[in-house]
């Protein structure tokens, strides 16, 4: 079946959004190593699919699948706690304004473009 | 949906990648966002789409339970891999004031915005500049510059949108690589700027 096809709470079993912060926009994500159960949702199985190719940000698997954000963060949390998946964490809020962040990228703007 | 996707077409990042930082590109409709994203993106760019609950919107009956309407916000965005161990996402955001939820979720994080200014709409910016000020993102503005554009002063541009003194003020064609780059440059040494101040 299509996303388009499926209201996105009937692919989330009815559930809302996860409060916990461990997904946002920029986290990166692939699969782990362990193997995969032999029944999955449809939904779950492509995400695994999608993933399995390589590392994406959260942002980037909601756009190659189609669904909304926060529907791709139910599925990962889930996938995540079942240890499906490898999670790269962005950087938190406090080590924003380390100045060596600002330096790579800004090294990274010139390298590339300069 | 979701099948794995060829590899060599450059879609996934590097292995080695561990950081990833966020600019938002931000401006009122039809700007230039898309176009910006699309010249700066290493990856063809994406779209994704949040759906928001507008609570108390307008309330439709006397119980309250049918206060509340959903709407949805399409965000384009794209992704510059800027080392072997960082990548930068930039991420098309429009400014209207109610898409406060959806503002939340891309401002956490974010090193800061590029504001794309069209200089013959100056007061649709407005509600733009004035979201990312209540967001506390610090901000570069990017004048649009259009082949027919007359050049306007950029005195006459910084009081008619209230910047302050150190704001930076860039002039760019969103659809030239290197002029797009030259305004992303200029809002990261601008954010160094404000690095120093705050750890001296």
């Amino acid at each position: 079946m299509s996303a388009d096809l499926v209201r996105p709470y009937v692919i989330t079993n009815g559930r809302g959004l996860p409060d916990n912060d461990q997904f946002n926009l920029i986290t990166l994500v692939t699969t782990s190593d362990q193997p995969r159960p032999s029944q999955l949702d449809p939904e779950k199985r492509s995400v695994l699919d999608l993933c399995s190719g390589g590392l994406l940000s959260v942002a980037e698997i909601a756009g190659h699948m189609k669904l909304p954000i926060g529907i791709v963060k139910v599925l990962l949390s889930d996938l995540s706690s079942d240890g499906y998946l490898v999670v790269r964490a962005p950087v938190p809020p406090a080590q924003l304004v380390d100045v060596s962040l600002l330096q790579e990228v800004l090294n990274g703007l010139q390298a590339r473009f300069g | 949906m979701g099948s794995k996707l060829d590899s060599a077409d450059g879609v996934y990042l590097d292995d080695a990648v561990q950081i990833a930082a966020k600019i938002l590109v931000v401006g009122h409709f039809a700007v230039g966002k898309t176009t910006f994203i699309g010249t700066m993106s290493e990856i063809p760019p994406l779209r994704t789409e949040e759906r928001m609950t507008q609570a108390g919107a307008h309330i439709d009956d006397l119980k309250g339970v049918r206060g509340k309407s959903t709407t949805t916000v399409a965000m384009d965005f794209g992704r510059i891999t800027l080392s072997n161990k960082l990548v930068l996402y930039l991420f098309g955001t429009p400014g209207q004031e109610r898409f406060v939820q959806v503002w939340e979720d891309m401002t956490r994080g974010a090193l800061g915005a590029l504001i794309l200014v069209d200089p013959e709409r100056l007061k649709e910016s407005f509600p733009v500049i004035d979201l990312v000020e209540q967001y506390g993102l610090p901000y570069a503005i990017s004048v649009n510059h259009f082949d027919e554009t007359p050049v306007r002063p950029e005195s006459e541009l910084r009081e008619a949108l209230d910047l302050l003194p150190e704001t930076p003020v860039i002039s760019c064609d969103a659809r030239d690589q290197k002029s797009s780059a030259d305004a992303l440059i200029a809002l990261v040494r601008y954010l160094q700027t404000r690095t120093d101040r705050s750890t001296t």
